[in-house]
Protein backbone atom coordinates (compact mmCIF):
# COMPACT_ATOMS: atom_id res chain seq x y z
CA UNK A 1 0.00 0.00 0.00
CA UNK A 2 2.95 2.31 0.47
CA UNK A 3 2.82 3.73 -3.03
CA UNK A 4 3.66 7.29 -3.93
CA UNK A 5 -0.02 8.20 -3.93
CA UNK A 6 -0.95 6.70 -0.55
CA UNK A 7 -2.42 9.85 0.92
CA UNK A 8 -5.19 8.05 2.80
CA UNK A 9 -3.30 7.31 6.04
CA UNK A 10 -2.08 10.88 6.04
CA UNK A 11 -5.65 12.05 5.76
CA UNK A 12 -6.66 9.90 8.69
CA UNK A 13 -3.82 11.45 10.69
CA UNK A 14 -5.19 14.85 9.80
CA UNK A 15 -8.65 13.91 11.01
CA UNK A 16 -7.37 12.43 14.25
CA UNK A 17 -5.14 15.39 14.95
CA UNK A 18 -7.74 18.04 14.17
CA UNK A 19 -10.23 16.12 16.34
CA UNK A 20 -7.67 16.02 19.14
CA UNK A 21 -6.93 19.73 19.10
CA UNK A 22 -10.60 20.55 18.72
CA UNK A 23 -11.39 18.39 21.77
CA UNK A 24 -8.65 20.16 23.74
CA UNK A 25 -10.08 23.50 22.77
CA UNK A 26 -13.57 22.46 23.80
CA UNK A 27 -12.28 20.90 27.04
CA UNK A 28 -10.96 24.25 28.27
CA UNK A 29 -14.32 25.91 27.58
CA UNK A 30 -16.20 23.09 29.30
CA UNK A 31 -13.91 23.30 32.33
CA UNK A 32 -14.33 27.04 32.58
CA UNK A 33 -18.08 26.70 32.16
CA UNK A 34 -18.29 23.99 34.81
CA UNK A 35 -16.30 26.06 37.29
CA UNK A 36 -18.40 29.14 36.64
CA UNK A 37 -21.65 27.16 36.93
CA UNK A 38 -20.55 25.56 40.19
CA UNK A 39 -19.54 28.92 41.64
CA UNK A 40 -22.74 30.65 40.60
CA UNK A 41 -25.11 27.84 41.70
CA UNK A 42 -23.42 27.43 45.07
CA UNK A 43 -23.21 31.19 45.60
CA UNK A 44 -26.88 31.96 45.04
CA UNK A 45 -28.09 31.03 48.55
CA UNK A 46 -25.53 33.39 50.10
CA UNK A 47 -26.42 36.21 47.72
CA UNK A 48 -30.06 36.18 48.82
CA UNK A 49 -30.54 39.41 50.88
CA UNK A 50 -32.74 37.50 53.35
CA UNK A 51 -30.08 34.85 54.00
CA UNK A 52 -28.94 34.53 57.62
CA UNK A 53 -25.22 33.84 57.31
CA UNK A 54 -23.47 33.08 60.58
CA UNK A 55 -20.13 34.57 59.58
CA UNK A 56 -21.76 37.58 57.90
CA UNK A 57 -24.54 39.00 60.05
CA UNK A 58 -24.76 42.20 57.96
CA UNK A 59 -25.22 40.39 54.68
CA UNK A 60 -22.87 39.01 52.10
CA UNK A 61 -21.65 42.26 50.54
CA UNK A 62 -20.43 43.80 53.76
CA UNK A 63 -18.76 40.46 54.44
CA UNK A 64 -16.94 40.31 51.11
CA UNK A 65 -16.03 44.01 50.75
CA UNK A 66 -13.02 43.98 53.15
CA UNK A 67 -11.84 40.75 51.54
CA UNK A 68 -11.94 42.26 48.05
CA UNK A 69 -10.18 45.31 49.39
CA UNK A 70 -7.49 43.22 51.10
CA UNK A 71 -7.00 41.05 48.02
CA UNK A 72 -6.54 44.06 45.73
CA UNK A 73 -4.37 45.98 48.21
CA UNK A 74 -1.96 43.11 48.81
CA UNK A 75 -1.74 42.24 45.11
CA UNK A 76 -1.26 45.81 43.91
CA UNK A 77 1.36 46.53 46.57
CA UNK A 78 3.16 43.33 45.59
CA UNK A 79 3.06 44.38 41.96
CA UNK A 80 4.36 47.83 42.84
CA UNK A 81 7.36 46.28 44.62
CA UNK A 82 8.01 43.55 42.07
CA UNK A 83 7.69 45.43 38.77
CA UNK A 84 10.69 47.78 39.02
CA UNK A 85 12.79 44.99 40.45
CA UNK A 86 11.74 42.57 37.70
CA UNK A 87 12.56 45.13 35.00
CA UNK A 88 15.91 45.79 36.64
CA UNK A 89 16.75 42.09 36.86
CA UNK A 90 15.60 41.49 33.29
CA UNK A 91 17.68 44.37 31.94
CA UNK A 92 20.73 43.36 33.96
CA UNK A 93 20.60 39.84 32.57
CA UNK A 94 19.82 40.84 29.01
CA UNK A 95 21.99 43.92 28.55
CA UNK A 96 24.45 44.47 31.38
CA UNK A 97 25.79 41.27 32.89
CA UNK A 98 28.66 39.37 31.29
CA UNK A 99 27.28 36.29 29.58
CA UNK A 100 28.39 33.76 32.20
CA UNK A 101 26.94 35.69 35.14
CA UNK A 102 23.77 36.31 33.17
CA UNK A 103 23.04 32.62 32.61
CA UNK A 104 23.82 31.73 36.25
CA UNK A 105 21.52 34.45 37.44
CA UNK A 106 18.83 33.20 35.07
CA UNK A 107 19.03 29.75 36.67
CA UNK A 108 18.83 31.19 40.17
CA UNK A 109 15.69 33.08 39.28
CA UNK A 110 14.10 29.99 37.77
CA UNK A 111 14.95 28.19 41.02
CA UNK A 112 13.08 30.83 42.99
CA UNK A 113 10.00 29.97 40.93
CA UNK A 114 10.30 26.34 42.00
CA UNK A 115 10.03 27.06 45.73
CA UNK A 116 6.59 25.98 47.03
CA UNK A 117 4.43 28.75 48.44
CA UNK A 118 4.28 27.04 51.86
CA UNK A 119 8.00 27.62 52.15
CA UNK A 120 7.55 31.27 51.31
CA UNK A 121 4.89 31.40 54.01
CA UNK A 122 7.20 29.86 56.62
CA UNK A 123 9.97 32.22 55.62
CA UNK A 124 7.56 35.13 55.87
CA UNK A 125 6.61 34.18 59.44
CA UNK A 126 9.99 33.12 60.75
CA UNK A 127 12.37 35.48 59.02
CA UNK A 128 10.77 38.38 57.24
CA UNK A 129 8.13 39.44 59.79
CA UNK A 130 10.52 39.75 62.76
CA UNK A 131 13.10 41.42 60.54
CA UNK A 132 10.79 44.14 59.25
CA UNK A 133 9.04 44.81 62.57
CA UNK A 134 11.69 47.33 63.75
CA UNK A 135 11.49 49.00 60.35
CA UNK A 136 7.74 49.39 60.79
CA UNK A 137 8.42 50.88 64.22
CA UNK A 138 10.76 53.41 62.61
CA UNK A 139 8.31 54.18 59.80
CA UNK A 140 5.57 54.82 62.34
CA UNK A 141 7.77 57.11 64.44
CA UNK A 142 9.07 59.13 61.50
CA UNK A 143 6.34 58.94 58.89
CA UNK A 144 3.39 58.23 61.20
CA UNK A 145 1.54 61.28 59.85
CA UNK A 146 1.00 59.37 56.60
CA UNK A 147 -2.22 57.32 56.75
CA UNK A 148 -0.19 54.35 55.48
CA UNK A 149 1.98 54.23 58.57
CA UNK A 150 -0.36 55.13 61.44
CA UNK A 151 -0.06 53.12 64.65
CA UNK A 152 -0.40 51.01 66.62
CA UNK A 153 2.50 49.10 65.09
CA UNK A 154 2.06 45.36 64.90
CA UNK A 155 4.21 43.58 67.47
CA UNK A 156 4.74 40.55 65.25
CA UNK A 157 5.30 42.29 61.93
CA UNK A 158 2.71 40.02 60.35
CA UNK A 159 0.89 42.79 58.49
CA UNK A 160 -0.49 43.28 55.02
CA UNK A 161 2.74 45.06 54.05
CA UNK A 162 4.77 41.99 55.01
CA UNK A 163 2.34 39.85 53.03
CA UNK A 164 2.83 42.01 49.96
CA UNK A 165 6.61 41.70 50.33
CA UNK A 166 6.29 37.93 50.34
CA UNK A 167 3.91 38.07 47.38
CA UNK A 168 6.31 40.36 45.53
CA UNK A 169 9.12 37.84 45.97
CA UNK A 170 6.82 35.07 44.81
CA UNK A 171 5.84 36.80 41.58
CA UNK A 172 9.34 38.11 40.93
CA UNK A 173 10.74 35.01 39.17
CA UNK A 174 8.04 34.73 36.53
CA UNK A 175 8.02 38.47 35.96
CA UNK A 176 11.78 38.84 35.63
CA UNK A 177 12.07 35.74 33.45
CA UNK A 178 9.45 37.20 31.12
CA UNK A 179 11.09 40.63 31.20
CA UNK A 180 14.42 39.08 30.26
CA UNK A 181 12.86 37.23 27.31
CA UNK A 182 11.14 40.37 26.11
CA UNK A 183 14.30 42.48 26.35
CA UNK A 184 16.32 39.86 24.49
CA UNK A 185 13.86 40.02 21.62
CA UNK A 186 14.59 43.68 20.88
CA UNK A 187 15.63 43.81 17.22
CA UNK A 188 19.42 44.21 16.92
CA UNK A 189 18.71 46.72 14.18
CA UNK A 190 16.97 49.10 16.57
CA UNK A 191 19.65 48.74 19.21
CA UNK A 192 22.34 49.51 16.65
CA UNK A 193 20.36 52.48 15.41
CA UNK A 194 20.51 53.97 18.88
CA UNK A 195 24.16 53.09 19.47
CA UNK A 196 25.20 54.54 16.10
CA UNK A 197 23.60 57.85 17.10
CA UNK A 198 25.99 57.95 20.03
CA UNK A 199 23.66 56.61 22.69
CA UNK A 200 25.16 55.28 25.92
CA UNK A 201 23.94 51.90 27.05
CA UNK A 202 21.17 53.38 29.18
CA UNK A 203 20.14 55.75 26.38
CA UNK A 204 20.08 52.83 23.96
CA UNK A 205 17.81 50.95 26.35
CA UNK A 206 15.54 53.95 26.67
CA UNK A 207 15.39 54.55 22.92
CA UNK A 208 15.04 51.04 21.59
CA UNK A 209 14.61 48.36 24.26
CA UNK A 210 11.94 49.82 26.54
CA UNK A 211 9.56 51.10 23.85
CA UNK A 212 9.78 47.72 22.15
CA UNK A 213 9.14 45.90 25.43
CA UNK A 214 6.26 48.01 26.71
CA UNK A 215 3.33 45.77 25.86
CA UNK A 216 5.22 42.64 26.85
CA UNK A 217 6.09 44.14 30.22
CA UNK A 218 2.47 45.03 30.74
CA UNK A 219 1.38 41.47 30.12
CA UNK A 220 4.04 40.15 32.48
CA UNK A 221 2.81 42.57 35.14
CA UNK A 222 -0.74 41.34 34.63
CA UNK A 223 0.43 37.76 34.92
CA UNK A 224 2.15 38.68 38.19
CA UNK A 225 -0.96 40.48 39.41
CA UNK A 226 -3.10 37.47 38.60
CA UNK A 227 -0.79 35.24 40.58
CA UNK A 228 -0.68 37.61 43.54
CA UNK A 229 -4.48 37.89 43.57
CA UNK A 230 -4.95 34.15 43.79
CA UNK A 231 -2.11 33.28 46.15
CA UNK A 232 -3.43 31.45 49.21
CA UNK A 233 -0.89 29.73 51.41
CA UNK A 234 1.65 32.46 51.99
CA UNK A 235 -1.05 35.00 52.86
CA UNK A 236 -2.95 32.58 55.10
CA UNK A 237 0.22 31.79 57.01
CA UNK A 238 1.72 35.24 57.37
CA UNK A 239 -1.24 37.53 57.90
CA UNK A 240 -3.10 38.07 61.14
CA UNK A 241 -6.45 38.98 59.61
CA UNK A 242 -9.41 41.12 60.60
CA UNK A 243 -12.48 42.27 58.70
CA UNK A 244 -11.49 45.88 58.06
CA UNK A 245 -11.01 48.28 55.18
CA UNK A 246 -7.96 50.38 55.95
CA UNK A 247 -4.91 51.73 54.20
CA UNK A 248 -2.89 51.42 57.41
CA UNK A 249 -0.23 48.93 56.41
CA UNK A 250 1.64 48.20 59.61
CA UNK A 251 -1.02 47.72 62.30
CA UNK A 252 -2.15 44.42 63.86
CA UNK A 253 -5.59 44.75 62.20
CA UNK A 254 -5.27 43.92 58.53
CA UNK A 255 -7.79 43.19 55.80
CA UNK A 256 -7.55 39.57 54.74
CA UNK A 257 -7.65 38.28 51.17
CA UNK A 258 -10.35 36.16 49.56
CA UNK A 259 -8.18 33.16 48.82
CA UNK A 260 -6.65 32.93 52.28
CA UNK A 261 -10.02 33.42 53.98
CA UNK A 262 -11.47 30.53 52.01
CA UNK A 263 -8.50 28.35 52.93
CA UNK A 264 -8.66 29.27 56.62
CA UNK A 265 -12.43 29.23 57.14
CA UNK A 266 -13.58 26.43 54.88
CA UNK A 267 -12.70 23.49 57.18
CA UNK A 268 -14.80 24.99 60.00
CA UNK A 269 -17.67 26.26 57.87
CA UNK A 270 -21.13 24.74 57.69
CA UNK A 271 -24.48 25.60 56.09
CA UNK A 272 -24.74 29.04 54.53
CA UNK A 273 -21.20 29.92 55.60
CA UNK A 274 -19.99 27.51 52.93
CA UNK A 275 -22.09 29.29 50.33
CA UNK A 276 -20.74 32.65 51.45
CA UNK A 277 -17.17 31.41 51.02
CA UNK A 278 -17.96 30.05 47.57
CA UNK A 279 -19.58 33.34 46.65
CA UNK A 280 -16.38 35.08 47.74
CA UNK A 281 -14.58 32.67 45.43
CA UNK A 282 -16.89 33.75 42.62
CA UNK A 283 -15.96 37.38 43.28
CA UNK A 284 -12.26 36.49 43.06
CA UNK A 285 -12.95 34.63 39.83
CA UNK A 286 -14.58 37.74 38.37
CA UNK A 287 -11.77 40.02 39.54
CA UNK A 288 -9.09 37.79 38.03
CA UNK A 289 -11.02 37.53 34.80
CA UNK A 290 -11.44 41.31 34.65
CA UNK A 291 -7.68 41.76 35.15
CA UNK A 292 -6.92 39.36 32.32
CA UNK A 293 -9.44 40.89 29.95
CA UNK A 294 -8.12 44.38 30.68
CA UNK A 295 -4.56 43.20 30.08
CA UNK A 296 -5.54 41.65 26.75
CA UNK A 297 -7.29 44.83 25.76
CA UNK A 298 -4.31 47.02 26.60
CA UNK A 299 -1.89 44.70 24.83
CA UNK A 300 -3.85 44.49 21.58
CA UNK A 301 -4.35 48.24 21.59
CA UNK A 302 -0.69 49.06 22.17
CA UNK A 303 0.34 46.40 19.64
CA UNK A 304 -1.75 48.15 17.03
CA UNK A 305 -0.27 51.51 17.94
CA UNK A 306 3.27 50.10 17.87
CA UNK A 307 2.98 49.49 14.11
CA UNK A 308 5.23 46.47 13.94
CA UNK B 1 32.28 69.43 9.54
CA UNK B 2 33.74 66.90 7.11
CA UNK B 3 36.97 65.37 8.25
CA UNK B 4 39.79 63.38 6.74
CA UNK B 5 40.04 59.75 7.80
CA UNK B 6 43.29 57.84 7.69
CA UNK B 7 43.37 54.11 8.33
CA UNK B 8 46.81 52.83 9.33
CA UNK B 9 47.48 49.10 9.40
CA UNK B 10 43.97 48.29 10.55
CA UNK B 11 43.28 44.67 11.46
CA UNK B 12 39.79 43.70 12.52
CA UNK B 13 38.95 40.62 14.57
CA UNK B 14 35.94 38.63 15.70
CA UNK B 15 37.49 36.78 18.63
CA UNK B 16 40.25 34.66 17.10
CA UNK B 17 39.08 35.23 13.56
CA UNK B 18 40.85 37.93 11.58
CA UNK B 19 38.19 39.43 9.33
CA UNK B 20 40.19 42.28 7.81
CA UNK B 21 43.91 42.18 7.25
CA UNK B 22 46.19 45.20 7.41
CA UNK B 23 44.26 47.94 5.63
CA UNK B 24 45.86 51.34 5.08
CA UNK B 25 43.98 54.01 3.17
CA UNK B 26 43.15 57.71 3.26
CA UNK B 27 39.67 59.15 2.87
CA UNK B 28 39.50 62.79 1.81
CA UNK B 29 36.99 65.21 3.31
CA UNK B 30 33.90 66.01 1.23
CA UNK B 31 34.25 62.99 -0.98
CA UNK B 32 32.28 59.81 -1.44
CA UNK B 33 34.37 56.68 -1.01
CA UNK B 34 32.86 53.35 -2.01
CA UNK B 35 33.86 50.00 -0.54
CA UNK B 36 33.12 47.18 -2.97
CA UNK B 37 33.89 43.48 -3.04
CA UNK B 38 32.28 40.06 -2.76
CA UNK B 39 30.24 39.02 0.28
CA UNK B 40 32.35 38.25 3.33
CA UNK B 41 35.31 40.33 2.17
CA UNK B 42 35.15 42.49 5.30
CA UNK B 43 33.97 45.75 3.76
CA UNK B 44 31.02 46.19 6.11
CA UNK B 45 33.20 45.12 9.03
CA UNK B 46 35.78 47.72 8.09
CA UNK B 47 33.08 50.37 7.74
CA UNK B 48 31.89 49.60 11.25
CA UNK B 49 35.36 50.19 12.63
CA UNK B 50 35.11 53.83 11.53
CA UNK B 51 32.50 54.61 14.19
CA UNK B 52 33.52 51.90 16.65
CA UNK B 53 30.31 49.97 16.08
CA UNK B 54 32.35 46.85 15.39
CA UNK B 55 33.12 46.34 19.06
CA UNK B 56 29.42 46.18 19.95
CA UNK B 57 29.65 42.49 19.00
CA UNK B 58 30.99 40.39 21.91
CA UNK B 59 34.62 39.40 21.40
CA UNK B 60 35.18 41.78 18.50
CA UNK B 61 38.17 44.13 18.50
CA UNK B 62 40.37 46.27 16.28
CA UNK B 63 44.13 46.71 15.94
CA UNK B 64 45.85 49.60 14.25
CA UNK B 65 44.93 53.25 13.99
CA UNK B 66 41.97 55.10 12.59
CA UNK B 67 42.90 58.78 12.53
CA UNK B 68 40.22 61.39 12.13
CA UNK B 69 41.85 64.76 11.47
CA UNK B 70 44.92 63.49 13.26
CA UNK B 71 43.16 62.02 16.30
CA UNK B 72 43.22 58.26 16.79
CA UNK B 73 39.66 56.97 17.29
CA UNK B 74 41.10 53.95 19.06
CA UNK B 75 43.21 55.96 21.50
CA UNK B 76 42.99 54.95 25.14
CA UNK B 77 41.23 58.18 26.12
CA UNK B 78 38.58 58.04 23.41
CA UNK B 79 35.00 57.19 24.37
CA UNK B 80 33.24 55.17 21.64
CA UNK B 81 30.00 56.99 22.42
CA UNK B 82 31.79 60.25 21.63
CA UNK B 83 33.04 58.84 18.31
CA UNK B 84 29.57 57.72 17.28
CA UNK B 85 28.19 61.18 17.87
CA UNK B 86 30.66 62.51 15.30
CA UNK B 87 30.32 59.69 12.80
CA UNK B 88 26.77 59.04 11.65
CA UNK B 89 25.67 55.72 10.23
CA UNK B 90 22.93 54.49 7.93
CA UNK B 91 22.23 50.77 7.89
CA UNK B 92 21.36 48.24 5.25
CA UNK B 93 17.78 47.91 6.38
CA UNK B 94 15.92 51.06 7.36
CA UNK B 95 15.69 51.12 11.15
CA UNK B 96 13.64 54.04 12.39
CA UNK B 97 12.45 53.65 15.97
CA UNK B 98 9.07 52.07 15.27
CA UNK B 99 7.09 53.51 18.16
CA UNK B 100 8.40 57.06 17.76
CA UNK B 101 6.83 59.71 15.56
CA UNK B 102 8.69 60.92 12.47
CA UNK B 103 9.59 64.09 14.33
CA UNK B 104 10.92 62.24 17.37
CA UNK B 105 12.91 59.92 15.12
CA UNK B 106 14.70 62.87 13.56
CA UNK B 107 15.33 64.35 17.00
CA UNK B 108 16.42 61.09 18.66
CA UNK B 109 20.15 61.67 18.25
CA UNK B 110 19.89 65.42 18.59
CA UNK B 111 18.24 65.06 21.99
CA UNK B 112 21.05 62.78 23.15
CA UNK B 113 23.52 65.58 22.51
CA UNK B 114 21.44 68.42 23.88
CA UNK B 115 19.65 67.70 27.12
CA UNK B 116 17.33 70.70 26.86
CA UNK B 117 15.90 71.44 23.45
CA UNK B 118 13.49 74.32 22.95
CA UNK B 119 10.52 73.67 20.72
CA UNK B 120 11.69 76.28 18.23
CA UNK B 121 15.15 74.72 17.95
CA UNK B 122 13.64 71.28 17.60
CA UNK B 123 11.28 72.43 14.86
CA UNK B 124 14.08 73.99 12.86
CA UNK B 125 16.33 70.93 13.25
CA UNK B 126 13.49 68.65 12.11
CA UNK B 127 12.72 70.81 9.09
CA UNK B 128 16.35 71.30 8.12
CA UNK B 129 17.26 67.63 8.44
CA UNK B 130 14.20 66.37 6.61
CA UNK B 131 14.75 68.90 3.82
CA UNK B 132 18.37 67.85 3.62
CA UNK B 133 17.25 64.23 3.34
CA UNK B 134 14.70 65.12 0.61
CA UNK B 135 11.84 63.90 2.75
CA UNK B 136 10.32 67.13 4.04
CA UNK B 137 7.69 67.58 1.32
CA UNK B 138 6.41 64.04 1.76
CA UNK B 139 6.06 64.06 5.53
CA UNK B 140 5.63 67.66 6.64
CA UNK B 141 1.92 67.17 7.26
CA UNK B 142 2.30 64.02 9.30
CA UNK B 143 5.31 64.59 11.52
CA UNK B 144 3.46 63.14 14.48
CA UNK B 145 2.71 59.81 12.78
CA UNK B 146 4.95 56.83 13.61
CA UNK B 147 8.09 56.44 11.50
CA UNK B 148 7.25 52.79 10.95
CA UNK B 149 4.32 53.78 8.75
CA UNK B 150 6.48 55.15 5.92
CA UNK B 151 7.56 53.22 2.83
CA UNK B 152 10.97 51.53 2.84
CA UNK B 153 12.63 54.29 0.81
CA UNK B 154 11.07 56.99 2.98
CA UNK B 155 12.15 55.14 6.12
CA UNK B 156 15.71 55.03 4.83
CA UNK B 157 15.65 58.77 4.11
CA UNK B 158 14.22 59.27 7.61
CA UNK B 159 17.22 57.37 8.96
CA UNK B 160 19.51 59.63 6.95
CA UNK B 161 17.70 62.67 8.35
CA UNK B 162 18.15 61.25 11.84
CA UNK B 163 21.86 60.71 11.22
CA UNK B 164 22.51 64.20 9.83
CA UNK B 165 20.38 65.97 12.44
CA UNK B 166 23.34 65.71 14.82
CA UNK B 167 25.62 67.26 12.18
CA UNK B 168 28.24 64.52 12.19
CA UNK B 169 31.69 64.89 10.69
CA UNK B 170 31.39 61.75 8.64
CA UNK B 171 28.49 59.70 7.31
CA UNK B 172 28.84 55.94 6.94
CA UNK B 173 26.39 54.02 4.77
CA UNK B 174 26.23 50.25 4.86
CA UNK B 175 24.49 49.12 1.66
CA UNK B 176 21.84 51.77 2.19
CA UNK B 177 19.84 50.90 -0.93
CA UNK B 178 20.04 47.13 -1.04
CA UNK B 179 16.59 46.75 0.52
CA UNK B 180 14.99 49.42 -1.65
CA UNK B 181 13.28 49.59 -5.04
CA UNK B 182 15.04 51.35 -7.98
CA UNK B 183 13.18 54.64 -7.59
CA UNK B 184 13.95 54.92 -3.87
CA UNK B 185 17.52 53.89 -4.69
CA UNK B 186 17.83 56.74 -7.14
CA UNK B 187 16.46 59.17 -4.55
CA UNK B 188 19.09 58.04 -2.05
CA UNK B 189 21.87 58.24 -4.64
CA UNK B 190 20.90 61.81 -5.54
CA UNK B 191 20.88 62.58 -1.86
CA UNK B 192 24.38 61.19 -1.40
CA UNK B 193 25.73 63.43 -4.15
CA UNK B 194 23.99 66.33 -2.44
CA UNK B 195 25.29 65.49 1.04
CA UNK B 196 28.85 65.24 -0.26
CA UNK B 197 29.05 69.03 -0.15
CA UNK B 198 28.98 68.93 3.63
CA UNK B 199 30.07 65.48 4.73
CA UNK B 200 32.74 62.90 4.23
CA UNK B 201 30.81 59.86 3.06
CA UNK B 202 31.88 56.23 3.05
CA UNK B 203 29.46 53.82 1.42
CA UNK B 204 29.51 50.04 1.21
CA UNK B 205 27.70 48.71 -1.82
CA UNK B 206 27.18 45.50 -3.75
CA UNK B 207 25.95 47.47 -6.69
CA UNK B 208 28.90 48.37 -8.88
CA UNK B 209 26.92 50.73 -11.08
CA UNK B 210 26.03 52.57 -7.91
CA UNK B 211 29.65 52.81 -6.86
CA UNK B 212 30.46 54.09 -10.37
CA UNK B 213 27.67 56.65 -10.28
CA UNK B 214 28.16 58.24 -6.90
CA UNK B 215 31.68 57.70 -5.60
CA UNK B 216 34.87 59.67 -6.13
CA UNK B 217 37.15 56.92 -4.96
CA UNK B 218 36.64 53.20 -4.74
CA UNK B 219 38.27 50.57 -2.57
CA UNK B 220 38.08 46.97 -3.77
CA UNK B 221 38.33 44.22 -1.15
CA UNK B 222 38.63 40.50 -1.67
CA UNK B 223 39.21 37.26 0.23
CA UNK B 224 41.39 34.36 -0.75
CA UNK B 225 38.75 31.90 0.47
CA UNK B 226 36.38 31.07 3.32
CA UNK B 227 38.00 31.59 6.70
CA UNK B 228 40.66 33.86 5.20
CA UNK B 229 40.81 37.54 6.12
CA UNK B 230 39.55 40.22 3.76
CA UNK B 231 42.25 42.34 2.10
CA UNK B 232 42.30 45.69 0.40
CA UNK B 233 43.23 44.85 -3.19
CA UNK B 234 43.11 48.25 -4.79
CA UNK B 235 42.17 51.79 -3.86
CA UNK B 236 42.01 54.52 -6.47
CA UNK B 237 39.89 57.07 -8.28
CA UNK B 238 36.58 55.46 -9.14
CA UNK B 239 37.10 56.22 -12.84
CA UNK B 240 40.45 54.40 -12.77
CA UNK B 241 39.08 51.39 -10.89
CA UNK B 242 36.24 50.95 -13.34
CA UNK B 243 38.11 51.67 -16.60
CA UNK B 244 41.71 50.79 -16.05
CA UNK B 245 42.42 48.98 -12.77
CA UNK B 246 45.94 48.02 -11.85
CA UNK B 247 45.09 44.63 -10.44
CA UNK B 248 43.87 41.68 -12.47
CA UNK B 249 41.57 40.68 -9.58
CA UNK B 250 39.84 44.05 -9.63
CA UNK B 251 39.30 43.85 -13.36
CA UNK B 252 37.85 40.36 -13.05
CA UNK B 253 35.46 41.48 -10.37
CA UNK B 254 34.39 44.66 -12.14
CA UNK B 255 33.76 42.87 -15.40
CA UNK B 256 31.87 40.06 -13.71
CA UNK B 257 34.51 37.43 -14.54
CA UNK B 258 34.98 36.42 -10.98
CA UNK B 259 36.28 33.33 -9.30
Amino acid sequence: MATAKSHIPQKRGDVVFSGLVKASGIAILVTLGAVATFLIVESLPALDPAAQIGSAPDGFWSYVAPLVFGTLLAAILALAFATPLAIGIGLFISHYAPRRIASTLGYVIDLLAAIPSVVYGLWGIQVLAPAVQPVYQWLNENLGWLPLFVGPVSGTGRTILTVSFVLAIMILPIMSALAREIFLQTPKLNEEAALALGATRWEMIRLSVLPFARSGLLSSAMLGLGRALGETMAVAMVLSPAAVITFALITPTNPSTIASTIALDFPEAAGLDVNALIAAGLVLFIITMAVNVTARGIITRSARKGAF
Amino acid sequence: MAKRIELKNVNVFYGDFRAVDDVTLDIEPRTVTAFIGPSGCGKSTLLRTLNRMHEVIPGAFVEGKVMMDGRNLYGADVDPVEVRRQVGMVFQRPNPFPTMSIRDNVLAGYKLNNSRVSKGDADSVVEKSLKHANLWKEVKDRLDKPGGGLSGGQQQRLCIARAIAVEPEVLLMDEPTSALDPISTLAIEDLVSELKKDYTIVIVTHNMQQAGRISDKTAFFNIAGTGEPGKLIEFDETATIFSNPNEKMTEDYISGRFG
